[in-house]
């Protein structure tokens, strides 16, 4: 299908995408656009204006500051495929970035429409759950950062609002305690998980602390099992702890049951990868945009 | 500032456009209908098939994802321009030997992407192949041949033969 | 190096030097293709060409009260607003019934919608815009009252007295029913010493042809002439239909086809938002363009397979099958398709089941009935999956029943290789098949013995992988016994017409048509080979009612063995007539010439002695110096119909190695086999190509294709992300094998190939996932598709 009509504006920079998102109150933001493009043209939303934000270069950094990586929210996935900076620090980013679509869409999409987006089969918003990060967002009033547990509100939903930008994702570095867990279902390569789980820990002698499980595909949002995180963290069967900390909903690719005792397999594989010390990767090898 | 038609000026096959576009065509939809470049083709309009990659850039995009009026001051590449600058004339050719497409429609797409894989150099295996193809649909090969097309260039350009 | 090893053609009367049968040469039309040079009809654009869009119904039934399309109207370019009783005026509705199969009924279906919507996706009104964007900004200004009804949308209940009869004109939802018996069924049942009996689910899906389905119709009222651009298989047929109901005499109407994206008999079909379009062209005398976009496609392309048959085996314990029985129903859409019927398929099963092997007693019941949801039809084939998947899965379970190797329990039942002709206890007749060599063959190639002794080695390590095979036949060239006995103007015979150029070049033009196979390859190597010219000099072109000879276009893989063979006649003809030019040139006996490479030889010594640009020289431009009286003719054309068999059967036999992962149900297929018997091979590339490309649709239906409804009729999953087609990460290499038994009834000996890999695959796919979960207990499988969910529930998980 084609989408309704639209408008269609350029941000100059951020203050300029701050005051159109603020006059004109049916308008979206459009960043890789790989997901809200398709919502257009199935038509199953019809905004007025269209903010194009891709040329706010600002937003499409990585920097280290201190113990924090910040990731702006205009890095392109591909991008973040080849960063060192990701690879060295944010690992578990590393590990999901492969499974998000397929090239094409990758050379597009970005950190923050994922995070944005908040698609509940998604990967990011379940990597950056199970890291603890915090999200940077800017509007008219000024700045303010959302710690992620507060972030994913409901289905497509998120902390969000009217006239709000998600300026960048803040991650805790990785340390030389920490552990990292990333393992998805999917029927084919690259399609959205039928359940999927990211999870950091810290080493803690022959055991486990802090540990953060992020399931996604089993609700309205990537979802923290913290009964399952406690059990892991005693040394305990976190799998049977599971069956209270998740009641997914079946949809047309698996039924409630199955995604229950697959986020259940997920788990016994993500805790043998918690329990093995780790090596930080080194960013995969990919083409460099011709000239 | 806010509007739905808008001049845009960009560079297609080497080639400058000016065109006013509607906010709402998509990229593939200006190449085919503006410009008669028909040779990107919409199979799905959500970005799911492939066949309506092109390059932005240099970069493969999906052309159902991508608005014409976002490519204002860009590049764009479809399979007719990279055909004729010879960049890919041994992975037509290997295609056609391997009769790795039959009805044709994924083919451009399907070659904009493999030669995104070629680009990197090395000889990839055949799960790699698979893998990076993964989002370009083809109905009637069933992939084999293609991934042999793909497999015999990456080794020939590996050893420097044509 | 050569990439496929050419078969010897091992024919003696086509034994020439030079000949291209058996030849894996490159198709011609691949350099416009790889270049992105094709014209796809969805690329057609005319002077003042206008879009159509359809408001669709939302609902699975509801009767249509009222449609106000005032506010429409007025939308920014558009053209015209226009409803299901204003186009009735220009075009008749049809009905999909064939008097062959006997009490086959369906009621007349219009082509935009004018009393009830039947299904979720049927057209209520039509919007004709200067773009398709701005006809679907009017469609929904469009206001249209429902009146929901209650939907009919379970096979199982369709004839219950209490379900709504969907046509009251009807009487009931039965659209067709066969019986059949033969043999002693009861006795051999009786007779067997184990009878296993299972219910079958095959999963409704559809095709997602890459290119949409796609029409420009053009009717120009100075001329009077219709011209329609299509992507459909059987321009002849369409011609007739477009004419038949749009009152017009066939010579005003052209039917163009160019390249096709696609069509695997999903563009065989008539649909009504095509006939719609145009309909509407005459209606407003201009171009109009249709291109149904995926979402459309999903609840209006036909869909297929829509099955659940109970079946019965009965096996003695030295492995005889004693008997087969099965009970079919198959729901359809609110009409049979017009015009080849929503029966056929459901006839194919019954014709089909058990067909490889020689137990004599077989009854079948066959019922098909309307739904309220999206129509279905013949899809590449046609039947087959079916019938083969409940015929290999039923033997497998027999055999693991008692005990014996799946191979060995189809060494001492399949048809013995030296036991033809003969007749299948069903009615079908079979010339020559080779059952027992094929599977000699597959064994061999797969190295059976050493993936059971791995199977075995990692079962004692937890790791589940199975194998499993089909043996299948498959009903190629058909006569008129498919349709044409039935009443339906689709025509059984084709023909193809060659020409000598003037400067030594030929042309051809044939009446099958080319979707991707190699149609026009096959051609162009039957039509070199005949006339003695290199593949490089010859032009085929196919896909034009106005300028090729009358034939049926490409379905049911007739276009190598039917197609193929006019060709070749065409092409002796054409040689002979440029010999006797030749020979009255030279002043030589014809007999003692020949053509090879181009130019005319001596037959013995290969002397050569005139070139074809020299013949067509003298014969176009100097016939004064040719003898008194002597007219050159350096065209011909020859057409072909198969007349002692009713159906070219071919046979093989596949297989598949898979792993299952017992903790997700996840299955991953690690290879496939298939080896084909196609009578006389053409072109063994294209044949594998078709083999390989028919296994991953197979596949797909095995593993991941359906289309999903809920109890109100609404399509849940009609969209790229959530209908699952098969993509290359996930689907194994294809090794393809041959042997060949050519048919007696045409002169190549060629039968067509392009369904076998669809018949076969997903029945050994399940056999595979079964002989991988047996030894842990598992229920046995077999509704397809083998989602996560099916294989955790057979295994206990869920």
């Amino acid at each position: 299908m084609k989408p309704a009509p639209f408008g269609y504006a350029k941000a100059k920079s951020l203050d300029h995408a701050i005051a159109l998102l603020a006059e004109h109150a049916d308008s979206r933001l459009l960043a890789g656009g790989q997901s809200l493009m398709a919502t257009l043209n199935m038509r199953l939303s019809a905004p007025a204006l269209l903010i194009d934000i891709n040329a706010l270069d600002d937003l499409g950094r990585i920097s280290l500051a201190g113990d924090t990586l910040e990731i702006g929210a205009l890095v392109r996935h591909a991008e973040a495929e080849r960063s060192p900076e990701i690879a060295r620090h944010a690992p578990l980013i590393a590990l999901a970035l492969p499974h998000i679509a397929h090239p094409a869409i990758r050379n597009r999409g970005t950190i923050g429409g994922s995070i944005a987006f908040a698609d509940p089969a998604a990967e990011l918003p379940a990597c950056l759950l199970a890291l603890g990060g915090e999200v940077a967002i800017a509007n008219a009033t000024g700045t303010r950062r959302v710690p992620v547990d507060d972030f994913f509100k409901g289905l497509f939903e998120t902390a969000l609002g009217p006239g709000d930008i998600l300026t960048a994702i803040h991650l805790p570095v990785a340390r030389a305690d920490s552990r990292y867990g990333f393992a998805e279902l999917a029927r084919r390569h690259g399609d959205y998980a039928l359940v999927g789980l990211a999870a950091s820990a810290r080493a803690d002698g022959k055991g486990l602390k802090d540990v953060r499980l992020a399931f996604f595909g089993v609700d309205a949002t990537p979802v923290r099992a913290r009964g399952a995180e406690a059990a892991l963290e005693r040394g305990e069967d976190a799998v049977a702890a599971l069956g209270r900390d998740l009641k997914p909903d079946g949809d047309v690719q698996a039924s409630a049951a199955a995604k229950r005792h697959l986020a259940g397999v997920l788990l016994g594989r993500v805790a043998r990868q918690l329990a093995e010390p780790q090596q930080l990767g080194e960013p995969r090898q990919l083409a460099e945009p011709r000239p | 500032m806010t509007e739905r038609f808008h001049n845009i000026a960009l560079v297609v096959n080497g080639e400058p456009v000016r065109e006013r576009v509607d906010a709402r065509k998509s990229l593939v939809d200006f190449l085919r209908d503006d410009l008669g470049l028909t040779g990107s083709h919409v199979g799905c309009e959500h970005g799911v098939c492939g066949a309506c990659t092109v390059r932005l850039d240099g970069m493969i995009v999906r052309g159902c994802l991508t608005l014409a009026v976002q490519c204002d001051g860009a590049r764009v590449d479809t399979i007719e321009g990279v055909s004729d600058t010879g960049e890919i004339a041994d992975l037509q050719a290997a295609f056609q030997t391997r009769n790795a497409l039959q009805c044709g429609f994924c083919t451009p797409g399907m070659l904009l992407t493999a030669q995104m894989l070629l680009a990197r150099g090395g000889v990839p295996s055949r799960e790699e192949i698979r893998e990076h193809l993964s989002g370009n649909y083809c109905r009637c090969t069933g992939y084999h041949a293609i991934v042999d097309a793909v497999e015999a260039v990456a080794r020939a350009r590996a050893e420097g033969r044509p | 190096m050569k990439i496929v090893d050419d078969l010897p053609s091992g024919l003696s009367a086509l034994d020439r030097p030079n000949s291209y049968i058996g030849r894996a040469v490159p198709r011609p039309n691949l350099g416009r293709l790889t270049q992105g040079r094709g014209q796809y009809v969805s690329d057609v654009t005319l002077p003042r060409m206008a879009h159509v869009a359809f408001v669709r119904s939302p609902y699975a039934h509801a009767r249509i009260k009222a449609i106000d399309t005032a506010a429409a109207r007025q939308q920014e370019g558009v053209i015209a607003v226009v409803t299901g009783p204003e186009l009735a005026k220009v075009i008749t509705p049809w009905v999909g019934v064939l008097t062959h199969l006997k009490g086959i009924k369906s009621a007349p279906q219009h082509a935009i919608a004018i009393e009830r919507a039947c299904w979720q996706g049927e057209a209520v009104c039509a919007v004709v815009a200067k773009t398709r964007a701005e006809a679907e900004d009017a469609c929904e200004r469009v206001v249209v009252d429902y009146e929901e009804l209650t939907p009919v949308t379970d096979p199982e209940t369709a004839l219950d007295p209490a379900t709504p009869v969907i046509h009251a004109s009807l009487g009931d939802n039965l659209t067709f029913e066969r019986k059949h018996e033969a043999g002693a069924v009861d006795q051999g049942f009786a007779e067997a010493d184990e009878v296993v009996q299972a219910t079958f689910g095959f999963g409704r899906h559809t095709g997602v042809t890459n290119e949409p389905r796609a029409i420009v119709a053009d009717w120009n009222a100075g001329e009077q002439r219709l011209t329609v651009y299509q992507g459909t298989q059987a321009p002849h047929m369409m011609q007739n239909l477009f004419a038949k109901h749009l009152g017009l005499e066939e010579h005003q109407v052209r039917v163009l086809t160019k390249d096709v994206g696609g069509s695997f008999g999903i563009k065989v079909h008539t649909y009504a938002d095509e006939m719609a379009a145009v309909a509407l062209s005459k209606l407003l005398k201009r171009p109009i363009k249709f291109v149904a976009d995926r979402l459309e496609s999903f609840v209006t392309d036909i869909h297929a397979r829509d099955h659940r048959v109970h079946a019965k085996i009965g096996v003695k314990r030295d492995g005889t099958i004693t008997a087969f029985e099965i009970d079919d129903l198959t729901g359809i859409g609110p009409y049979s398709v017009y015009p080849r019927t929503s029966g056929i398929e459901a006839n194919q099963v019954v014709n089909l089941v058990g067909g490889p092997y020689r137990c004599p007693n077989y009854r079948a019941r066959a019922r098909v009935v309307f739904q309220n949801k999206n129509v279905m039809c013949q899809y590449r084939a046609v039947g087959h999956p079916i019938a083969t998947s409940v015929t290999e899965n039923l033997v497998e379970m027999a055999a693991a029943r008692i005990g014996m190797d799946p191979v060995e329990i189809r060494r001492r039942n399949l048809i013995p290789d030296d036991g033809y002709p003969c007749a299948a206890p069903s009615g079908i007749k079979f010339e020559k098949l080779s059952h027992h060599a094929a599977l000699d063959k597959i064994v061999k190639m797969m190295g059976y013995e050493g993936l059971r002794a791995e199977q075995a080695e990692l079962r004692r390590r937890g790791i589940f992988r199975g194998l499993g095979f089909a043996s299948f036949i498959e009903v190629t060239n058909p006569s008129a016994a498919f349709y044409g006995v039935g009443g339906a103007r689709i025509s059984a015979q084709d023909g193809a017409t060659v020409r000598l150029d003037a400067t030594g070049a030929i042309f051809c033009a044939s009446g099958v048509t080319e979707q991707g196979q190699g149609a026009e390859a096959v051609i162009a190597q039957c039509v070199a080979s005949a006339v003695g010219v290199p593949l490089d000099k010859v032009r085929v072109i196919t896909g034009d009612t106005d300028n090729v000879p009358y034939g049926g276009g490409t379905w049911a893989s007739r276009a190598a063995g039917i197609g193929g063979e006019a060709a070749w006649q065409a092409g002796k003809a054409l040689r002979q007539n440029v010999l006797a030019v030749a020979a009255s040139i030279l002043q030589a006996d014809a007999t003692a010439l020949d053509i090879r490479d181009g130019i005319v030889v001596d037959a013995d010594s290969g002397r050569e002695r005139l070139g074809l640009d020299e013949v067509a020289r003298i014969a176009y431009f100097r016939p004064d110096t040719l003898p008194p009286g002597f007219q050159a003719e350096l065209m011909a054309t020859r057409h072909y119909v198969p007349r002692a068999w009713p159906f070219a059967f071919t046979n093989g036999i596949q297989a598949s190695y898979l792993e299952v992962d017992t903790d997700t149900g996840f299955v991953t297929l690690l290879k496939h086999w298939c080896v084909e018997d196609c009578g006389t091979v053409i072109n063994p590339q294209l044949v594998d190509e078709q083999v390989r490309g028919g296994v991953v649709q197979g596949i797909g239906a095995a593993l991941l294709e359906h289309c999903v409804y809920d109890e109100r009729g609404q399509l849940l999953n009609g969209n790229m992300a959530d209908y699952l087609v098969p993509m290359a990460g996930e689907m194994p290499d294809i090794e393809v094998g041959h042997v060949v038994s050519p048919t007696a009834d045409s002169e190549l000996g060629a039968k067509g190939a392009g369904e076998a890999g669809t018949a076969g695959a997903p029945g050994c796919v399940v056999n595979a996932v079964n002989d991988a979960l047996r030894p842990l207990g598992a229920k046995t499988v077999l509704d397809i598709p083998l989602t996560p969910d099916r294989i955790l529930s057979a295994l206990g998980k869920v």
